[in-house]
């Protein structure tokens, strides 16, 4: 058994015979050509097929990938038209009277060499496209296509480009290993686009002896292990099963609506703290984002983020969701989550202290600065805005009345907005008490279990010795979310949990019968959750 | 001439995407566009130029556009530029 270590960057487990991969392109030799016009015009022609060839690729992949992903093959399209790139290939011809094989390969060096000198990971890892294009045209150059669809099982490779990923036959290939290439490179992206789990940076010194074994590619930790042991063999097998298992529940579920077996709508969504987790929410098929915590914003940076920056974010998140709803839940920071910038003072007990929604009433720039980029990122799709730490009907007065300032000024500029949800979260054990008030004044209540449940047992969450606790739930959060839920329903307005309780699964049919009409969840709890709603009754 | 003065808000700077569109946007017209950033200028309608001035977030590039069609390319930029960048 040998294993080789690299990135995981797709995904998924599997057990199959490696296929070593090797490129279309032969090693290119360089010759003295003497009719100069006649290389020049063979390099045109075959630069326009090749051109071709990426029309027909960005067809498939617009089929197969979606759109934003299909957009490198229209890229690519663009480097080969590139102005630069064929003067460069027709200078080394005419002036080095060479063949064009070896004037695109130079050409194509010194162009990857540009991007590789770049300080960004990201740029750097455009020198595969340049390398991608210049072998296309090279292989039709030397007459030697290069035909993928028979490569199958774990194909193993130097380095794939992106048209030699989307061109192996996805029925055959189990899993893509390379040896190179980095996290950013197209073909991770659509490896996770196709569900095709793919290992990246695999480092091993020789391949060849590696062809037609048996072996275990692990997209999840990067391991590839060829002539797998008994009890590697056993582990895989049952990863496979439960993601099996997973991948089918999500057939079932995927698109439909979250309804009991008796007909109520129940929204499942999502909880995020950045962009990254983006990929996850899409992947397991969320209804909305029920809670994006807002800190990772703050937390990243040294100062104070500007409304530019934040509205970013927040459009690319709304974007992303595609008219789902995504609620963003504003700054919630305090002395144990501490940022130097804010200049917080330390403080005996922080749980009970001067933090969120405290510190924005207080702090009303940092506040409305936050909420401008909110309103502003509403006209992108469908936006709700919640408050955390709400303990009276006051605050939450005040918020609205910001808020309200903050439309009237974005409409005295011209900027649009779209109407957005207002609404709290009950995490104090006053706002579940006083949740008939609080209903009157807002849109729809989630509840935050972890700090509700601090707050109401007096104990410590982040105290190891009180653990025993929070082993098993107290009666008193059940009374209490369901009071909330009674106060919201009887005022007509959603209540939702987005704390850890509402991914419990041993707890979901339990709350679906109180009338929670939300929960908001981590995006693994999402489908097992969807599942038990479709099989559980309201009444 | 035509001058666009603009900070890149991505948090990608202009990366792959972006820049082919970019490059798509500028090609429609046949004024010449040049972008400029720390001293270092590209050609706005050829791909490579664009993507090895290696534009990030916070960098301010400096738009010159001249030719007959100006004006109408000066705001479609100024319009792309806010949508994608």
């Amino acid at each position: 058994m040998l294993t080789f270590t690299g990135k995981g960057a797709a995904g998924g487990i599997v057990i199959g015979r490696i296929s070593v991969y090797k490129k279309g392109a032969k090693a290119v030799k360089r010759y003295h050509v003497t009719d100069i016009e006649k290389e020049v015009s063979r390099f045109a022609c075959c630069r326009a097929k090749a051109e071709k060839e990426l029309e027909g690729l960005y067809e498939q992949a617009l089929k197969e990938i979606g759109k934003s992903n299909a957009a490198i093959f229209e890229i690519h399209k663009m480097m080969l038209d590139d102005e630069d790139y064929k003067e460069s290939i027709e200078n080394i011809i005419r002036s080095e009277e060479v063949n064009c094989e070896y004037a695109v390969s130079v050409t194509a060096d010194n162009f990857a060499q540009m991007f590789l000198a770049m300080d960004d990971e990201y740029m750097k890892a455009r020198a595969a496209d340049v390398r991608d294009i210049s072998e296309r045209i090279i292989s039709i150059l030397q007459n030697n296509s290069t035909d993928n669809t028979h490569m199958k099982g774990i194909v193993l490779a130097d380095d794939l480009t992106p048209s030699e990923t989307l061109q192996m036959d996805k029925d055959k290939v189990s899993a893509f290993v390379t040896v190179g290439g980095s996290l950013n490179s197209h073909t991770a992206i659509l490896a996770r686009t196709m569900n095709i789990p793919a290992i990246i940076g695999c480092k091993m010194d020789s391949m060849e002896e590696l062809d037609g074994k048996e072996a275990i590619a692990d997209g999840f930790s990067g391991n590839l292990i060829v002539e797998p042991d008994e009890d590697a063999l056993v582990f895989a097998r049952q990863k496979i099963m439960e993601e099996t298992e997973k991948r089918n529940l999500l057939e079932s579920l995927k698109g439909k609506e979250s309804i009991t077996a008796d007909g109520k709508k129940i929204k499942v969504y999502a909880n995020i703290g950045g962009l990254s987790d983006l990929g996850s929410v899409l992947e397991n098929d969320a209804g909305g984002i029920g809670l994006f915590r807002s800190e990772f914003l703050y937390l990243e940076k040294n100062s104070f983020p500007t409304e530019e920056e934040q509205f970013s974010v927040y459009r690319r998140v709304v974007q992303t969701m595609g008219g789902k709803e995504v609620i963003i839940r504003t700054l919630d920071i305090g002395a144990d989550k501490k940022i130097d910038y804010f200049g917080l003072a330390e403080e005996e007990n922080p749980a009970l202290g001067y933090r969120a929604i405290r510190i924005c009433l207080d702090r009303k720039d940092i506040f409305k600065t936050q909420l401008r980029a909110i309103y502003r990122a509403s006209s992108y799709g469908k936006v709700g805005i919640m408050f955390p730490m709400i303990t009276s009907v006051d605050e939450v007065r005040k918020v609205k009345k910001i808020s309200e300032e903050v439309k009237r000024e974005l409409k005295a500029q011209n900027l649009p907005f779209e109407d957005v949800e207002l609404g709290i979260m009950i995490e104090t054990p006053a706002a579940a008490v006083i949740s008939d008030d609080l209903a009157k004044e807002v849109d729809f209540f989630s509840i935050g279990t972890n700090d509700l449940t601090q707050y109401v047992l007096a104990a410590d969450r982040q105290n190891p010795k009180l653990d025993n606790m929070f082993e098993e739930y107290h009666p008193a959060i059940f009374r209490l979310i369901e009071h909330v839920v009674k106060n919201a329903h009887e005022n007509g307005i959603w209540a939702g949990i987005c704390g850890e309780l509402g991914g419990d699964t041993t707890l979901t049919e339990r709350f679906i019968k109180m009338g929670v009409d939300e929960l908001s969840v981590s995006p693994p709890n999402i489908l097992p959750i969807r599942k038990i709603i479709s099989e559980c009754t309201v009444g | 001439m035509k001058e666009i003065v603009y900070t890149i808000k991505d948090p990608l700077g202009i990366h792959a995407r972006p820049a082919g569109l970019l490059v798509k946007a500028a090609t429609a017209f046949t004024s010449a566009v040049t972008i400029e950033k720390n001293g270092k200028s590209a050609d706005a309608k050829r791909i490579f130029g664009v993507m090895g001035l290696g534009v990030k977030q916070d960098d301010t590039i400096t738009v010159r556009i001249e030719g007959a069609d100006e004006e109408k390319c000066a705001q479609e930029l100024n319009k792309f530029f806010a949508e994608n960048l």
